[in-house]
């Protein structure tokens, strides 16, 4: 049963992935996290100031409760199924990662310099947090669907449009680790 | 009853994202420097069966848990709203290190500023809402 502590070979995580897929289309609903954003912005009124965010939240209840599995098994996984939070990341990552300024990269699951604690009272570590969640918020929901939408329940689907999504997808991740790191970090 | 089904999805979701390390930022700025095939292996082998069973459930007509048919909506063909979209969301996944799952996730892991990504994308979302009449699609 050691296995289960250790991280998981993507032989087995993709697979999961492909099952929590079937489990939801089963279910009779889609697989997409992002859309949740959504409905967090209606719950919070937003349908005030958009007709976007006009419609019935409790449709998408179900939707909720995934997320609120997903921070149980956040929880689930972190503390009763790991003894060890570092990432085996290449070599080859790990000396690109100490050149741009990361303390020893790959030896927490997060790196401190954005997801420590103190990162919150840092300006610069606070700002990019806000950056990328803007990005990752607004571009989602432009495109129509994140990672789980296009790049897994689209592309099983056969979608073209989310075969363009994800060439965005690589087109904007590709930009920003190998254009604009090296201006940042 | 379905709520229970469901929590039970998150949780395996869950869990299956952190073991996987694909919730870790590490591993996403690997992916993007093409250092690994860990992350290629999991989309890859996720696609790959989940394609199969996508295909299936539409061929054979495959009925949910409850009986009703199973409809798989395709998305809308105006392609310029997925290029431009896919690649504003791509620079975030790339610097916020998390996609819309996995932020959860992390949120569960008790990794703190994550607080501040999860916040940060919901008001993005709003902002897309307000700003979409005026966006090309």
């Amino acid at each position: 049963m050691n296995w289960i502590y250790n991280p998981w070979p993507w032989y087995i995580s993709g697979p999961l992935i492909a099952i929590i897929l079937f489990l939801l289309l089963k279910s009779g609903k889609t697989f997409g996290m992002s859309s949740n954003l959504r409905t967090m912005c209606t719950i919070c009124g937003a349908g005030k100031a958009s007709d976007f965010f006009k419609f019935d939240w409790k449709s998408q209840r179900w939707n909720l409760i995934v997320v609120l599995g997903a921070i149980l098994g956040g929880i689930i996984a972190s503390t009763v199924l790991s003894n060890d939070s570092s990432v085996a990341i290449a070599p080859e990552t790990i000396s690109d990662l100490k050149a741009k300024g990361f303390v020893n990269p790959g030896k927490n699951y997060m790196p401190d310099l954005l997801f420590a604690n103190e990162a919150l009272s840092q300006p610069k570590s606070l700002l990019l947090l806000i950056i990328g969640g803007l990005l990752v918020g607004f571009g989602a929901r432009y495109a129509g669907g994140c990672t789980s939408g296009h790049a897994i329940s689209g592309l099983s689907n056969l979608q073209l449009p989310s075969l363009v999504a994800v060439i965005g997808f690589f087109i904007g991740g590709l930009t920003m680790v190998h254009i604009i790191f090296p201006l940042i970090f | 009853m379905r709520s229970i089904i469901f929590l039970g999805i998150g949780i395996l979701f869950g869990i299956t994202l952190f073991k996987s390390e694909a919730a870790s930022w590490f591993r996403i700025y690997e992916m993007f420097q093409f250092h690994s095939f860990h992350m290629y292996g999991i989309i890859g082998s996720a696609v790959t069966l989940g394609l199969i069973s996508t295909q299936l459930i539409k061929k054979y007509k495959i009925k949910s848990f409850y009986g009703d048919p199973i409809h798989i909506s395709p998305k809308d063909k105006n392609l310029r709203r997925y290029i431009f979209g896919g690649i504003i969301f791509g620079l975030g996944w790339a610097l916020a290190g998390a996609c819309p799952g996995p932020m959860f996730v992390l949120l569960g892991a008790g990794y703190l500023p994550i607080i501040v990504v999860i916040a940060s994308a919901i008001i993005g979302t709003f902002l897309y809402g307000i700003l979409k009449h005026k966006l090309p699609h």
